[in-house]
């Protein structure tokens, strides 16, 4: 199952890149979460990240920290995730990542979360607090069921873990823009461009840059350098001001800068 | 003969690693280099042993305690007064230890989590007598428990920086010190207060904690011509006991008992028994036991202890409880506040309330060890912080004094 890597692969063929759009599971309510990732996507988002709530969520800033304590608050539990899953591919032909820190899925058992995911018809993990140095389990569990894997890299990584990361990402690898958490910016500097240079001559896997991102003009920006660009919070802040209209809105105002990016 | 003692991590067993985020790991590897070359250099340990006696006030005395010790079965009581030391409590010597290191690798902005206080005000300490800026995160729930440390941090400096999510307690200060470090990491240095984190913080921290038990082995030793039938102390993370349990890990005849916070009852929701009522997972960047739901999402825990309301625990000690080196008990809030009480009434000590968890354990442990029994418990802290708590747990304030 390549269906990120494609994805992709295909956009980079078209001179374009990927717009890839985060939003929790079960905020501000499970059905509203999937039908504004259905929205997101019919709105110009290429690749949908589905966060998955947790209790301790040390990568992430005020907007998500938010919106997944109300995830949990309503009840949420990690089989929706797979529901979710389910759900989105049922409606929309986009790849589905859920992005997710590791003790959830050390206690449902990575394999068995692995499992579960292929049948839901997910692409792979994107997993903010594992590095491949304690990824031995879920090597294994991906590299069995063919499910794409996302490490990521930070402008603090040495060459020799860039290599590493690189080597065993698979669909791409979480570039992170700037040494920091989740949150809109209205500034980036220059890190990530330095970071995905860097990324490029330690390996030949793709590079799409996450944090911080929040407008159309920094999507542009991104993808003049970077495979994609991923947006986060400013998606999840539209979500809870003005609902699934508002968030298509979001989407499809971010999507414009994918217009002659390259 | 075990080797226990020679264990550096990152891994206890299949307990500790790193599960953090990657923009930190150079960080940990370069705290983990500085303390490999420091803890083998002559002038750096020189340095810390000499502001550990001269600073600190170490080595800390051990008390024999006979009056208390009546109401354990006869047995033979000794306190180990790390009660005594400057700011109260065993955290300065790993906040020293560790403000020498952020000299080391040249930063000069330091942050730290804090549930008691104690670490917080540790920090801010040694932030102070080195001239390094000064973060504490604090969970605003201990912030209104611990107002008293509160006000210490701000009086020496440091900026004390109220944690309003999640449980609001120790677990949660830890989370904004994470992100505030992912953040600021080229400047800032995060002293870790327990022996819990990634590596190599369970190292580190125990390293420099372990001069408690080096000093009071040979102090046992000295007093009574033979090694202790046991030794405890209370396990929050863990770093008091992991401080005073090192020098015997080795020494198989000595049992090691750790005393968790049981809150209202480990058959409540209301407690802080991880070892005993949790099972492994990762928080806060390392494997261990860990209070959660099937969900792996971390369970809020509780003590009237800020100091042990934490719901997770130093790999080491789940490595020493898999092991069966040490047993891990829980004792209720109720336990504690009884032998907050009478050590205070039978030896004119009023010891911190995480502290007084080891002494109600000891109670009970005395009791079945019988009147030939020596044990050694470590006296992690002072109650002076803790006399709001004691004050309305017992009604000792006077409704007048309070209107003025």
């Amino acid at each position: 199952m390549t269906q990120v890597h494609d994805t992709l692969a295909a956009l980079r063929r078209d001179g374009s890149g990927a717009l890839i759009g985060y939003l929790p599971v079960g905020f501000p309510d499970f059905q509203t979460s999937v039908d504004a990732a259905v929205a997101i996507a019919e709105n110009g988002v290429d690749i949908i990240e589905l966060g998955v709530p947790y209790s301790d969520p040390v990568m992430d800033g005020a907007a998500i920290q938010a919106a997944t304590v109300q995830a949990l608050a309503g009840g949420f539990k990690l089989a929706h995730v797979f529901e979710a899953v389910r759900q989105i591919r049922a409606r929309v032909d986009v790849p589905v990542l859920l992005m997710t820190y590791w003790n959830p899925v050390i206690q449902y058992g990575p394999d068995r979360f692995a499992d579960d995911l292929v049948a839901a018809g997910g692409a792979g993990l994107i997993t903010p607090d594992l590095i491949p140095d304690e990824a031995a389990d879920w090597l294994s569990a991906s590299d069995r069921t063919d499910l794409e894997r996302i490490f990521l890299a930070a402008p603090s990584s040495s060459d020799e873990r860039l290599k590493t990361v690189s080597e065993l990402s698979r669909g791409f690898v979480y570039t992170v823009s700037t040494m920091g958490i989740t949150g809109a910016r209205s500034e980036m500097d220059g890190a990530a461009r330095a970071l995905t240079t860097r990324l490029r001559a330690a390996g030949d896997n793709f590079a799409c840059v996450g944090l911080g991102i929040s407008s159309a003009a920094q999507v542009r920006d991104v993808l003049s350098y970077a495979d994609g660009a991923i947006v986060g919070s400013a998606l999840v802040s539209a979500l809870a001001e003005g609902g699934v209209p508002a968030v298509a809105a979001k989407a499809a105002e971010l999507a414009t800068g994918k217009s002659e990016s390259k | 003969m075990t080797d226990l003692r020679s264990e550096t991590g990152p891994y206890f067993g299949a307990f500790g690693g790193r599960y953090s985020p990657e923009s930190l790991i150079a960080a940990l590897d370069e705290l983990t280099e500085a303390w490999d070359s420091a803890r083998n250099d002559e002038a750096f340990l020189g340095e810390f042993r000499a502001l550990l006696r001269d600073y600190v006030g170490r080595p800390s005395i051990i008390t024999e305690v006979p009056r208390f010790a009546e109401h354990a079965g006869g047995a033979r009581i000794i306190l180990k007064r790390e009660d005594l030391n400057h700011t109260g409590s065993h955290k300065i010597n790993n906040a020293l230890g560790q403000v020498l290191l952020t000299k080391r690798i040249g930063k000069t902005r330091v942050i730290a989590e804090t549930g008691a206080g104690q670490h917080g005000v540790a920090t801010a300490t040694a932030a102070a007598l080195f001239g390094l800026d000064c973060v504490i995160y604090m969970g605003e729930v201990d912030t209104e428990r611990q107002a008293l440390n509160v006000a210490r941090m701000r009086l020496l400096g440091a900026e004390v920086i109220p944690v309003k999510t999640g449980s609001r307690t120790l677990k949660d200060a830890i989370n904004d010190a994470m992100r505030d470090w992912v953040t600021n990491v080229e400047t800032t240095n995060y002293i870790f207060g327990t022996v819990a984190g990634p590596h190599p913080f369970p190292a580190l921290v125990r390293d420099l904690q372990k001069v408690i038990g080096e000093e009071a082995r040979q102090q046992v030793l000295d007093l009574t011509g033979a090694l202790p039938t046991a030794v405890t102390a209370c396990v929050g993370g863990g770093s008091n006991a992991m401080g005073i349990f090192h020098a015997f890990l080795d020494d198989a005849d000595v049992a090691l008992y750790g005393f968790e916070a049981a809150g209202e009852g480990v058959d409540t929701p209301r407690h802080a028994a991880t070892i005993t009522k949790g099972r492994p997972g990762v928080l806060h960047g390392a494997r261990s036991y860990l209070l959660q739901d099937e969900d792996g999402q971390t369970v809020e825990s509780h003590s009237i202890s800020a100091g042990l309301d934490y719901p997770g625990v130093g790999p080491e000690h789940s490595w020493l409880a898999d092991l069966g080196r040490a047993q891990y008990r829980p004792i209720t809030d109720a336990e504690a506040m009884e032998a907050f009480r009478l050590l205070s009434r039978t030896e004119g000590i009023i010891p911190a309330i995480e502290s007084s968890h080891a002494l109600a354990g000891t109670l009970k442990l005395g009791r079945e060890l019988g009147p030939d029994a020596t044990i050694l418990v470590s006296l992690s802290g002072r109650g002076d912080k803790d006399m709001e708590t004691a004050g309305r747990y017992f009604d000792l304030i006077d409704e007048g004094a309070t209107q003025l």
